[in-house]
C-alpha cells in the first residue's frame, strides 16, 4: 500500500442512488460459513472418535457390533435421498413447482427411511447392551452418529417447513434462496455420512 | 452410573428444585437478593409509572438496529461487570483475611463458585459483550453500510447473549454455581465429583450464550466481506474493521468447538457416556485440549478489537495516519493463524514430553513477533506527530505501558521450564489480568470514550473520566503486582486459607488495589451520569468530534437509522480523512427511499424459551425441558414465514433528518 | 514487618521451621514500598522460593527464568521508554516538534520493528529448546548440583505420589512404607517420582525442589528432583482440586542421610500398616490431614490405585487396555502392530513402564486376581504371551494417540529402570 496517497481533482464521495443489492444477497455466503462452523463440530466428534474409538473397556467392539450391509443400505438411503434433491433443484431451475414439490418429498421419504434404519440399528445395540454408557468408544459412536441423525431430522422438519412454504406462496426468490441453503446443508450431511461410512464403519470392520 | 432422568429424587412438576435450593442460610446471598430484588422492583416501577414499557419493547428490545444492539450488549457488559468485580471484591477480602488460622469470611462451598463466576462472568458476559458491542456498533459504520447483512440474527445473537446471563446470574439466588474453575475441567466437573446443579448452571450458561457469540460472528464476518462501501477493498479498510474481521473468523472458527466439547461434557453427566470420565475408556485430558483449543483463540477473540481501538486512537489523536498500516494488517493476520498453535501451553505441566513442550512453546513466542510490531507501529505513529492527551489517548498510553509487561510475562511463561515454576501460580493470574485489563479493558474503556460521543451525541466527561482513568491504571498495578511477587513466592492460585503469615502483606495491597479498582468503577459510571446532565454542555454537533479519520466521522452524531443519507464511496484508507482533505462537501439535496430492516420480537421470545429450556434441564424439568424446546421450534419455524421483514424510509423523512443535522451544525459553527 | 523475612525458606538448620535473617528482613522494612516498584531486584533477597530454590532442578529452572527475563527486557525497556518519550516529545502543545501528518511509511523501520523481537526470539527458542528438553521432568537427573554429576552410585530415592481428596499420599517401595502428607529424602539423592491420583486432577508442586507436574487418574506421570540443603519445605497441590484444596499442604524434609535413616526406621516402627481397607477409608475426602506413617503397604496397592481397581471386582486398567487390544485385533494376535497407536501419548509417552512393569511381576499380579474377570480367561496364550509387552508398553492412560498426531510422539527416553534393590522388601 502506498503511505501518501494524494490524489488531486474532484471526486465524487458518495453514490448519488442507492446500489440495489439482491435482497438476500450475503445469505449463501452466511449459511456456507454456517457450516464450516457445524463441519467443525463434526470434526472434533470425529477427531474425539479417532482418541476413544479403541477404548472398549471390556466391552465389545465394532467387528461384534456393526452390521455392515444394513449400514450400506443406510448409507444407500442417503446417497439416494441427495440425488433426488438434486432433482429437486433441477425443477426449480425451470421453475416447475409441482415436480420440484414431488422430488421433495421423496427426498423426505429417503432421509426418512435413513433414520428409522438407524434409530433400528441403535435399537438394536441397546437391546444388546452395548449402550452410549458402555464404554468411550460406543459413547463416541453414538455421539457422531447421533449428531449426523440429528442434523438429518431437522434437515426434514425444515424440508417439509420449505415444502409448506412453497405451496403457500409460490417459487418466490426468498423460497429459491431457503431451497438452495437447504440443499446445501443437505448435501453437507451427506458428506459427513460418507465420513461416519469410511471412519467409523468401514474402518471399524478392518 | 445411573442416568440422571431416572433418578428417583425427582418430582415430575419440579424436578430436583425444591425450597432447599434456595440460599436462605447464606447471609450475604440473602442480602445480594434483598437488594437486587429492589433495585428490580424499582426499575420496573419506573418503567411503568413512566410508561416506558411499549418505548422498549418496540424501539430497543426488537430492534434490528445494529447501532441500539450494540449498545444493548455495551449495557449488558457494563452490568455484568458489576458483578463479576463483587465477586472480584469478595475474593481479595477471602484471600486478605485467611490468615493464621482464621477462615476468612467465605466457606470453601460459597468462594469456589465466587472465583468460578468470576471467571465465567468476566469473560463470557463481560469482555464478550463489550467486544461484540464496539464491533456491532462501529463496523458497520466503518464501512459505510446501513446495517449488518443478518439484523435480525443480530438481534436474536444478542438476546441468546443475555440468556446465557441470566441463566448465570439465576445460579446466584436459586441452587449453586460451578466450583470447578472457569473452564470447569473434568473429572472434577464430572457427575461424581460435582453432583450438584453447579456445573450444570455452567454448561447451559455458556452454551446458550456460545448460540449467540457464533450467530453474530458469522454475521459480521458476512458484513465486512459483503457490505462495504464501493471502494473500500480490503486493504483499505480501517484497521478496527480488520481486526473485527480476524476476530469474527476465530469466533466463528473455534466457538464450535466450545459448543461441541460441552456438548461432550452434558452427555457424560446427563446421559452417562464416557468421554471424560476416569473410567471405562474416558479421557478427562482430551477435555483439556478440546477446551484450550476453543480457549486460546478466544483470547485474542477480545484482545484484537482492543488493539484495533488503540489503533484507530493513537492515529486519530497523533493527528496522523497509522504507521505501516499493511504491516498491521499482516501481523493481526499472522496472529489470527498462529492463535491455533499454541493452546498446549496451558497444560506443560500436564507432562507432555520436551519437544511438544517446546513446539508449543515456541509457537506461543512467535505470537509475540507480530505482536510487538503493532507495538512499534503504535510508537511510530506517536512519532512525528501532534499527541493530544484526551481520554482515548490517555487509555492507549496506559496500555502501551501495561501490556508490554503482560507481554513480557506471558512469553516467560511460554517458557516450559519456567512455566514448570511459575503455572497454576498468581504470577500467572497476575499475568492474564495484566494483558487483560492492560490490553482488553483499557481498550473497551479507550473505545468507550472514543465512541460515546458518536453513539450519543455528546462526549463524556473528562474529568470523571480522567478519575477513573488513574483509580483503574493506579488500581490495576496495586491489585496485581503483588500477585506477581506472591507467585514468585510459589503461592497458588484459587487458595481460600493461607497458613503462611509473612504473604498477608501482600494480600492487602491487592485488595488495596482492588479497592482502587473499585473507585475507578464508581468514577465510570459517576462520569456517565455527569455526562448525561451536561449534555447540552458537551454536545456534539458536527458528528467528528476528534478530528476522526474513518468513515463513522463523516455522519452525524448519533447517526439517523439509516446510517448514511447516501452510500460514501472510498478512495484511501482514512476515507473521512481523505475526504475532508479534498474538501467534501456534505450532499444537501437528491435524496432517495431508503430500504431498511423491520423489527421483531422472535428474537426476544426465542432466546426466552431457551432460558426456560436451559433451567428446566438444569433442574431435570423435563416436560418443560420438552415444552420449551418445542416452543422454541414452533416459534422459529413460524418466523420463516413472517414476510413482512423490510421497509422503506420514506424520503421525506430521510430530508427532515438531513436538515436537522444541517441545522445542528449550523448551530455549532 | 520483620514477618517477610520470618519464613525464609532458604537454606538453613534442618529443625528451624522458620528461619530469620535479621539483615534481610531489616533492609525490607526500609524497602517495602520502594520493593513494590522495584521486585526483581529485590525479590531474590526475600522469601521468593522460585527465585532462591534449594534443589538444584528448580534452581537450574529459575535459571532459565531469569535469562529469559533479561534477553526480553533488551526489548522491553527500549520500548517503554520510547512510549513515554514519543509521547511526551510529540504532545500537541509542543509546537518545536516536527510534525509529519502523512508520514506512515518506512521500509527501514519496519525491518527493524519486526526484526528486533524476531532475534530475540530466535534467541528465547533456541534457550527454550535446549531447556526444555534438559529440564523435562520425565528426564533421569544427570547431575547433583552444579558440580556433582550422577554417577552409578547414585541410587535414586522411588517415591510413588497418590494426590487424595485432599491429601497427599506417598509410598516408598524402596522401602516398604507409606506417609500420608509427609515427605522426607536425603540431601544430594536423586529422587524419582511417579504420580498418580485417585479421583480428580491435582498438580504435584514442591517449589524448592523441582516444578509441578500433575497427577491424574488412571494415569501415571513422573518428576525428577534433588534437593541440595537440608531443611523443611512446603509442598502442596498447585491445581484446584475440590473443597479442601486449601488445605492439600505437606512438608518435605530435606535430611542428611543418617536423619533420613531415622525417619524411615520411625516410620518402619508404627504399628498401621496400609492394606487396601485402610486405604479405601484414607480415600475419603478429608480436609487438613495430619502426617501419617505406616510402616508397611499391601502388595500391589500402588498399581491398583493407579488403575483404579482398588475396590473388589474392578477390572484393572492395564487388563482393560490389553482385552480392548484384542477386541480391536478381533482376537487375533495383533499386538505389535499396534503399539504406535497406543503407546505413545502426550504426557508420558517414555517408556517408564518398566518399572511398573517389574511391579507388576514381582508383586504377585494376575490377570485373574480380581473378580468379575472371567472373560480374561479366554485370552488365546499367544494373547497372552504378547501381553507383557502390550502391557509395558500402553499401561499409562490415554491421551491423544501417537498415530492420531505425530507431534505428540515425544522423544524416546530411556526408562528410569533401576536395579532390584535389596531394600525393596
Amino acid at each position: 500500500m502506498s503511505s501518501t496517497v494524494t490524489h488531486t481533482g474532484p471526486r465524487k464521495f458518495h453514490l448519488d442512488h442507492e446500489p440495489h443489492l439482491p435482497e438476500g444477497d450475503s445469505t449463501m455466503l452466511g449459511f456456507w460459513i454456517y457450516l464450516m462452523s457445524d463441519c467443525l463440530i463434526f470434526a472434533v466428534l470425529f477427531a474425539v472418535y479417532a482418541v476413544l474409538g479403541h477404548n472398549y473397556a471390556g466391552g465389545p467392539g465394532p467387528k461384534e457390533l456393526f452390521d455392515l450391509e444394513l449400514v450400506a443400505l443406510n448409507t444407500a438411503m442417503l446417497l439416494l435421498s441427495s440425488i433426488t434433491y438434486g432433482f429437486a433443484m433441477l425443477e426449480m431451475a425451470r421453475d416447475r413447482q409441482r415436480q420440484m414439490l414431488g422430488w421433495l418429498a421423496v427426498t423426505g421419504l429417503f432421509g426418512a427411511a435413513f433414520l428409522s434404519i438407524e434409530l433400528y440399528e441403535f435399537g438394536h445395540l441397546i437391546h444388546e447392551g452395548a449402550t452410549p454408557g458402555r464404554s468411550a468408544f460406543l459413547s463416541s459412536f453414538f455421539t457422531l452418529v447421533g449428531t449426523h441423525g440429528l442434523h438429518v431430522t431437522f434437515g426434514i422438519i425444515w424440508l417439509v417447513t420449505l415444502m409448506v412454504q412453497v405451496t403457500r406462496t409460490g417459487l418466490t426468490a426468498s423460497n429459491k434462496r431457503r431451497l438452495m441453503c437447504l440443499s446445501l446443508f443437505w448435501h453437507f450431511l451427506d458428506v459427513i455420512w460418507i465420513g461416519v461410512f469410511t471412519f467409523v464403519y468401514l474402518m471399524g470392520m478392518i | 452410573m445411573t442416568s440422571p432422568m431416572q433418578d428417583p429424587n425427582t418430582s415430575f412438576l419440579f424436578g430436583r428444585l425444591t425450597f432447599g435450593a434456595l440460599p436462605f442460610h447464606e447471609p450475604i446471598l440473602v442480602a445480594t437478593f434483598a437488594v437486587v430484588a429492589l433495585g428490580g422492583i424499582a426499575t420496573v416501577a419506573a418503567l411503568t409509572y413512566f410508561r416506558l414499557w411499549g418505548y422498549l419493547w418496540s424501539q430497543w428490545f426488537t430492534t434490528v438496529d445494529h447501532k441500539k444492539i450494540g449498545i444493548m450488549y455495551m449495557i449488558l457488559g457494563v452490568v455484568m461487570l458489576l458483578r463479576g468485580f463483587a465477586d472480584a471484591i469478595m475474593m481479595r477480602l477471602q484471600q486478605a483475611m485467611a490468615f493464621g488460622g482464621s477462615e476468612g469470611y467465605l466457606p470453601a462451598h460459597h468462594y469456589d463458585q465466587v472465583f468460578t463466576a468470576h471467571g465465567v462472568i468476566m469473560i463470557f458476559f463481560v469482555a464478550m459483550p463489550m467486544v461484540t458491542g464496539l464491533m456491532n456498533y462501529v463496523v458497520p459504520l466503518q464501512i459505510g453500510a446501513r446495517d449488518v447483512s443478518f439484523p435480525f440474527l443480530n438481534n436474536f445473537s444478542f438476546w441468546m447473549t443475555v440468556g446465557g446471563a441470566v441463566i448465570v446470574m439465576l445460579s446466584l439466588f436459586i441452587g449453586e454455581f460451578a466450583m470447578t474453575g472457569w473452564l470447569a475441567m473434568p473429572p472434577l466437573s464430572g457427575a461424581e465429583a460435582s453432583p450438584g446443579v453447579g456445573v450444570d448452571y455452567y454448561i447451559w450458561g455458556l452454551q446458550i450464550a456460545g448460540v449467540g457469540t457464533t450467530l453474530s460472528g458469522i454475521n459480521l464476518l458476512v458484513t465486512i466481506i459483503k457490505m462495504r462501501a464501493p471502494g473500500m477493498t480490503m486493504m483499505k479498510m480501517p484497521i478496527f474493521t480488520w481486526t473485527s474481521l480476524c476476530t469474527n473468523v476465530l469466533i466463528v472458527a473455534s466457538f464450535p468447538v466450545l459448543t461441541a466439547v460441552l456438548v461432550l461434557m452434558t452427555l457424560d453427566r446427563y446421559v452417562g457416556t464416557h468421554f471424560f470420565t476416569n473410567d471405562m475408556g474416558g479421557n478427562p485430558m482430551m477435555y483439556v485440549n478440546l477446551i484450550w483449543i476453543w480457549g486460546h483463540p478466544e483470547v485474542y477473540i477480545l484482545i484484537l478489537p482492543a488493539f484495533g481501538i488503540f489503533s484507530e486512537v493513537t492515529s486519530a489523536f497523533s493527528g496522523k495516519r497509522l504507521f505501516g498500516y499493511t504491516s498491521m494488517v499482516y501481523a493481526t493476520v499472522c496472529i489470527t493463524i498462529l492463535s491455533y498453535l499454541v493452546w498446549l501451553h496451558h497444560f506443560f505441566t500436564m507432562g507432555s514430553g520436551a519437544s511438544v513442550n517446546s513446539f508449543f512453546g515456541i509457537t506461543t513466542m512467535i505470537i509475540s513477533i507480530p505482536t510487538g510490531a503493532k507495538l512499534f507501529n503504535w510508537l511510530f505513529t506517536m512519532y512525528r506527530g501532534r499527541v493530544r492527551f484526551e481520554l482515548p489517548m490517555m487509555w492507549t498510553i496506559a496500555f502501551m505501558i501495561t501490556f508490554t509487561v503482560g507481554g513480557m510475562t506471558g512469553v516467560l511463561l511460554a517458557v516450559p521450564p519456567a512455566d514448570f515454576v511459575l503455572h497454576n501460580s498468581l504470577f500467572l493470574i497476575a499475568h492474564f489480568h495484566n494483558v487483560i485489563i492492560g490490553g482488553v479493558l483499557f481498550g473497551l474503556f479507550a473505545g468507550m470514550n472514543y465512541w460515546f460521543p458518536k453513539a450519543f451525541g455528546f462526549k463524556l466527561d473528562e474529568f470523571w473520566g480522567k478519575i477513573s482513568f488513574w483509580f483503574w491504571v493506579a488500581g490495576y498495578w496495586f491489585a496485581f503486582t503483588p500477585l506477581y511477587v506472591l507467585g514468585l513466592m510459589g503461592v497458588t492460585r484459587r487458595m481460600r486459607v493461607f497458613d503462611d503469615p509473612s504473604l498477608q502483606i501482600w494480600f492487602v495491597i491487592a485488595a488495596f488495589g482492588a479497592a482502587l479498582i473499585a473507585v475507578g468503577i464508581a468514577a465510570f459510571l459517576i462520569q456517565i451520569a455527569v455526562s448525561i446532565r451536561d449534555r447540552k454542555k458537551n454536545r456534539d454537533v458536527t458528528g467528528d468530534p476528534w478530528q476522526g479519520r474513518t468513515l463513522e466521522w463523516a455522519t452525524s452524531s448519533p447517526p439517523a437509522d439509516y446510517n448514511f443519507a447516501f452510500t460514501p464511496v472510498v478512495y484511501d484508507i482514512d476515507a473521512w480523512h481523505d475526504m475532508k482533505a479534498n474538501g467534501y462537501e456534505r450532499p444537501l439535496s437528491g435524496y432517495e427511499a431508503i430500504h431498511m430492516p423491520k423489527n421483531t420480537g422472535a428474537g426476544v421470545i426465542i432466546a426466552g424459551l431457551s432460558v426456560a429450556c436451559g433451567f428446566a434441564l438444569i433442574w431435570y424439568i423435563w416436560w418443560l425441558a420438552i415444552v420449551s424446546f418445542i416452543g422454541i421450534l414452533v416459534v422459529s419455524i413460524g418466523h420463516t414465514f413472517n414476510t413482512k421483514r423490510d421497509f422503506y424510509i420514506p424520503v421525506q423523512t430521510v430530508v427532515d433528518t438531513e436538515a436537522r443535522r444541517s441545522k445542528l451544525i449550523e448551530s455549532g459553527a | 514487618m520483620g514477618r517477610i523475612a520470618a519464613t525464609w525458606r532458604g537454606p538453613g538448620p534442618p529443625e528451624t521451621r522458620h528461619f530469620m535473617d535479621h539483615r534481610t528482613g531489616n533492609a525490607l522494612k526500609r524497602l517495602h514500598l520502594t520493593a513494590l516498584l522495584t521486585i526483581p531486584a529485590l525479590l531474590s533477597a526475600c522469601n521468593a522460593v522460585v527465585l532462591s530454590p534449594s534443589g538444584d532442578v528448580a534452581a537450574r529452572q529459575r535459571d532459565v527464568l531469569v535469562a529469559s527475563t533479561l534477553l526480553m527486557l533488551l526489548i522491553i525497556i527500549p520500548v517503554i521508554c520510547l512510549v513515554v518519550f514519543f509521547a511526551w516529545k510529540y504532545r500537541a502543545s509542543n509546537k518545536d516538534a516536527t510534525y509529519a501528518p502523512d508520514w506512515s511509511h518506512s521500509t527501514k523501520l519496519e525491518v527493524v520493528i519486526w526484526a528486533a523481537p524476531l532475534l530475540i526470539i530466535i534467541c528465547l527458542g533456541g534457550l527454550t529448546w535446549v531447556g526444555t528438553h534438559l529440564l523435562d521432568p520425565y528426564r533421569k537427573l544427570d547431575r547433583i548440583s552444579r558440580d556433582v554429576v550422577v554417577t552409578d552410585d547414585h541410587e535414586p530415592l522411588e517415591v510413588q505420589v497418590v494426590s487424595l481428596d485432599w491429601k497427599w499420599l506417598f509410598f516408598y517401595p524402596q522401602y516398604g512404607i507409606a506417609t500420608v502428607n509427609e515427605l522426607a529424602a536425603p540431601v544430594d539423592r536423586p529422587i524419582e517420582f511417579k504420580l498418580t491420583s485417585s479421583s480428580v486432577m491435582n498438580a504435584f508442586y514442591i517449589p524448592t525442589l523441582a516444578g509441578m507436574i500433575y497427577t491424574m487418574p488412571g494415569m501415571e506421570t513422573a518428576l525428577h528432583g534433588v534437593i541440595n540443603e537440608k531443611g523443611v519445605y512446603d509442598g502442596f497441590s498447585s491445581n484446584y482440586s475440590g473443597a479442601g484444596f486449601s488445605g492439600m499442604r505437606f512438608k518435605f524434609h530435606g535430611m542428611d542421610e543418617a536423619g533420613f535413616e531415622e525417619w524411615i526406621a520411625d516410620a518402619q516402627a508404627q504399628d498401621a500398616t496400609l492394606d487396601r481397607d485402610t486405604y479405601r477409608d484414607l480415600a475419603q475426602p478429608s480436609e487438613n490431614v495430619a502426617p501419617m506413617h505406616f510402616a508397611g503397604v499391601e502388595d500391589g496397592l500402588y498399581h491398583d490405585i493407579m488403575n483404579m481397581c482398588v475396590e473388589p471386582g474392578q477390572m484393572c486398567m492395564d487388563d482393560m487396555m490389553m482385552k480392548d487390544m484384542h477386541t480391536k485385533s478381533g482376537g487375533m494376535d495383533m499386538a505389535h502392530g499396534q503399539h504406535a497407536d497406543h503407546g505413545a501419548m502426550g504426557h508420558d509417552g517414555h517408556d517408564h513402564g518398566g518399572q511398573d512393569h517389574k511391579d507388576h511381576g514381582a508383586m504377585g499380579m494376575d490377570v485373574s486376581r480380581n473378580g468379575g474377570e472371567d472373560e480374561m480367561q479366554s485370552d488365546t496364550p499367544e494373547a497372552e504371551k504378547t501381553a507383557t509387552e502390550a502391557d509395558r508398553r500402553m499401561l499409562h492412560g490415554h491421551g491423544l494417540g501417537g498415530g492420531f498426531m505425530p507431534l505428540f510422539q515425544p522423544d524416546p527416553i530411556q526408562p528410569a529402570d533401576t536395579q532390584p534393590n535389596p531394600a525393596n522388601k
